[in-house]
């Protein structure tokens, strides 16, 4: 990474090249001269469209905190044991309800387990559902919806179409449905469910956005010169369309942490002895006049996480977006 | 022969109906030869090209008839992959608006490097020299530190040149250019123009030049079709053309051109609205706003009358319009 230029020095250096081209442009011998001492050589460092949002999100403030929340996160969910020595299913029925004390911040839960490790052993559950659910529409959607969008036809209608379908789908009762049929207590039915809902989302995305960069003239100009299908998608197509997805993508992994909540909560997704949120936040529901301690851990540590990551989103599409510079 | 049209067809169609935008077209370019395809916006000039290049975009568009041979091998009987071998190698196109035909997240030396890695297989590191050459070749200064630069560091005219230089990458034989100068500014049209000429002789390549510029033809083409309603209308050696026009509508053409002599004169058009496409008048398509109609033009489309061993015209009353001027 070269170092950043500071804006100004940035415009005056492309000014002082475009009017060297334009000298050339005019000028009556189109011999071969070198660049100027600053002019079009060297000095106007090619920038990128990547290396511009880079630039633009370095300096957001928005993108430093929740990006530095967002590692905190992950490298707990790696390692909980870094700051939490303790098992978050050991359980001591002595202990239910009781509040804070020494070595237990965050009190214990109505089965005497700890708060604070569930909390910490909690993050697992979430960030891997939101990091997994996510790539996985991201992937299936952006496939599908960014084919049908390149080749059109009966493949774009039939996808629309049962997008359309997806979408008719209510998450919650959709959720109830499908998740009370599995008794598996691991993640995985859950981040399945989502991707299931989810890629409606990310294929319509992919495929308006596949549409816009496809009609473009260059992609044109590419095929004039001999490029195959796959060749236009993969360089000319997939670098000028992909922008939406990913900051949907970022957006919606957010939201997914807090629908595997959700689910938890209802008691359809992960379920006891699994350690979630949402689970914890249930079980605590109950007690909240007696010992409301239980419930605001869990729940403020699911409102920071999703805070934190559509918080990313947002900085990320401020600085992918080119109509809001 | 390089190319030849023979009667070509194409069709759109469209909700309100078959639109015919080439109608028998017939044209022929031989090596180190320059057509250039005249006519105004609709004409069916920019159609044929495109299915000359294979690149027409079907459905909504349809090849109802005719031959296109190159090389002695009929195109329209090609599979989808043995073309797309043909295009960039043995014909590439230079379109009209070279802003907007660069991919804006490739720098220029990958686009231009990409022909070599995909269809001679090179390496990176080997493709990028070569672009460096390609960019020499059309005269872009500093080439080696532009090479890196991305296509909105350019001017104009450059990245027209280094369109130019994308299509002249494998030194094909045919060069279909449409339009290559209107979107520049006119001394650096004549750069460019001045340019391609060059290495056209250099490459001993087929030029077929689109335009609907009568003062870009003059100079550059060997020979010159007058293109209306999707039907060739005139073909003339270029300075026959200009001296006498066999067809009213040639004639008009160049009658609006300003020029310098005529300086406070009103600027002569032709009156009247090129046909819709949807309902080409019947007889010669001209007829209604041709000033000298008779019923028979009304009724009887013309045939390619022959004027001499190398021009042709489209008019029942060429005689009196070579004669009447």
């Amino acid at each position: 990474m070269p170092e950043p230029q500071t804006p100004d020095e940035a415009i005056s250096q492309a000014g002082a090249g475009g009017a060297t081209d334009l000298a050339m442009e005019e000028g009556t011998s189109l011999e071969k001269t070198p660049g100027g001492p600053e002019g079009t050589g060297p000095a106007g460092k090619p920038r990128s469209l990547w290396s511009d949002a880079w630039r633009d999100l370095r300096r957001n403030p928005v993108f430093i905190i929740s990006s530095l929340v967002i590692l905190f996160l992950v490298i707990i969910s790696i390692w909980p044991s870094l700051i939490a020595s303790g098992d978050p299913l050991q359980a001591n029925l002595d202990d239910a309800q009781k509040g804070s004390e020494p070595g237990h911040p965050f009190g214990f839960d109505p089965q005497g387990r700890d708060v604070y490790t569930r909390v910490v052993y909690g993050t697992r559950t979430s960030v891997t559902v939101g990091v997994c659910a996510t790539l996985g529409v991201a992937l299936l959607g952006s496939l599908l919806g960014g084919l049908a969008g390149f080749f059109g036809g009966w493949w774009d209608s039939i996808l629309s179409r049962l997008t359309d379908v997806f979408f008719g789908i209510p998450v919650v009762l959709g959720g109830l449905v499908f998740l009370s049929v599995v008794t598996s207590s691991t993640v995985w039915p859950v981040v399945g469910f989502i991707i299931l809902l989810g890629w409606p989302q990310i294929a319509r995305i992919a495929r308006g956005s596949v549409i816009t960069a496809k009609q473009n003239d260059y992609v044109q100009a590419a095929r004039a010169l001999g490029a195959s299908n796959s060749r236009m998608l993969l360089r000319h197509i997939t670098p000028n369309a992909i922008a939406p997805v990913i900051v949907v993508a970022t957006i919606a992994l957010g939201t997914y942490i807090s629908l595997e909540a959700t689910l938890s909560f209802l008691g359809v997704g992960l379920k006891d002895p699994a350690v979630s949120w949402g689970i914890d936040i249930s079980a605590a529901a109950n007690y909240i006049r007696n010992a409301p301690h239980m419930l605001l851990w869990p729940a403020g540590a699911l409102a920071i996480t999703v805070l934190a990551f559509i918080m990313l989103g947002d900085a990320v599409r401020d600085a992918l977006d080119p109509k809001l510079r | 022969m390089l190319l030849e049209v023979r009667d070509l067809h194409v069709e759109f169609h469209t909700r309100e109906g078959v639109a015919k935008a080439v109608n028998g077209v017939n044209y022929s370019v031989a090596e180190g030869e320059t057509l250039a395809v005249l006519g105004e916006s609709g004409s069916g000039k920019s159609v044929t090209a495109q299915a000359v290049m294979g690149i027409l975009d079907m459905p909504p568009g349809k090849i109802s008839g005719g031959e296109i041979v190159f090389k002695g091998q009929d195109l329209l009987k090609l599979k989808g992959e043995e073309r797309r071998k043909i295009r960039g190698q043995e014909m590439a196109m230079i379109f009209q608006d070279a802003l907007s035909s660069l991919n804006p997240v490739l720098t220029v030396g990958e686009q231009l490097g990409e022909m070599y890695v995909v269809h001679r297989g090179m390496s990176r590191k080997d493709a990028r020299a070569k672009s460096v050459e390609l960019m020499d070749r059309v005269r872009i200064p500093a080439a080696k530190e532009r090479v890196g630069q991305y296509p909105h560091q350019f001017s104009g005219g450059m990245r027209q040149r280094i369109m130019i230089a994308m299509a002249l990458a494998l030194e094909p034989s045919l060069i279909i250019a449409d339009e290559p100068t209107t979107a520049l500014d006119v001394t650096v049209q004549a750069q460019v123009m001045d340019l391609l000429a060059e290495l056209q002789r250099e490459l001993n390549m087929g030029l077929i030049l689109i335009t609907h510029d009568l003062g870009v033809v003059a100079d550059v083409a060997d020979k010159i079709a007058v293109m209306y309603a999707g039907r060739i209308v005139e073909t003339a050696p270029v300075h026959e053309i200009y001296k006498a026009p066999a067809h009213p509508y040639t004639k008009g053409l160049l009658q609006s051109i300003p020029r310098l002599d005529q300086k406070g004169q009103e600027l002569y058009a032709i009156k009247g609205l090129p046909p819709n496409l949807l309902h080409i008048p019947p007889g010669c398509a001209f007829n209604p706003r041709c000033p000298m109609a008779q019923d028979v033009c009304r009724t009887d489309v013309p045939p390619l009358y022959e004027v001499d061993e190398q021009r042709r015209s489209a008019c029942h009353f060429w005689k009196e319009t070579l004669d009447g001027r």
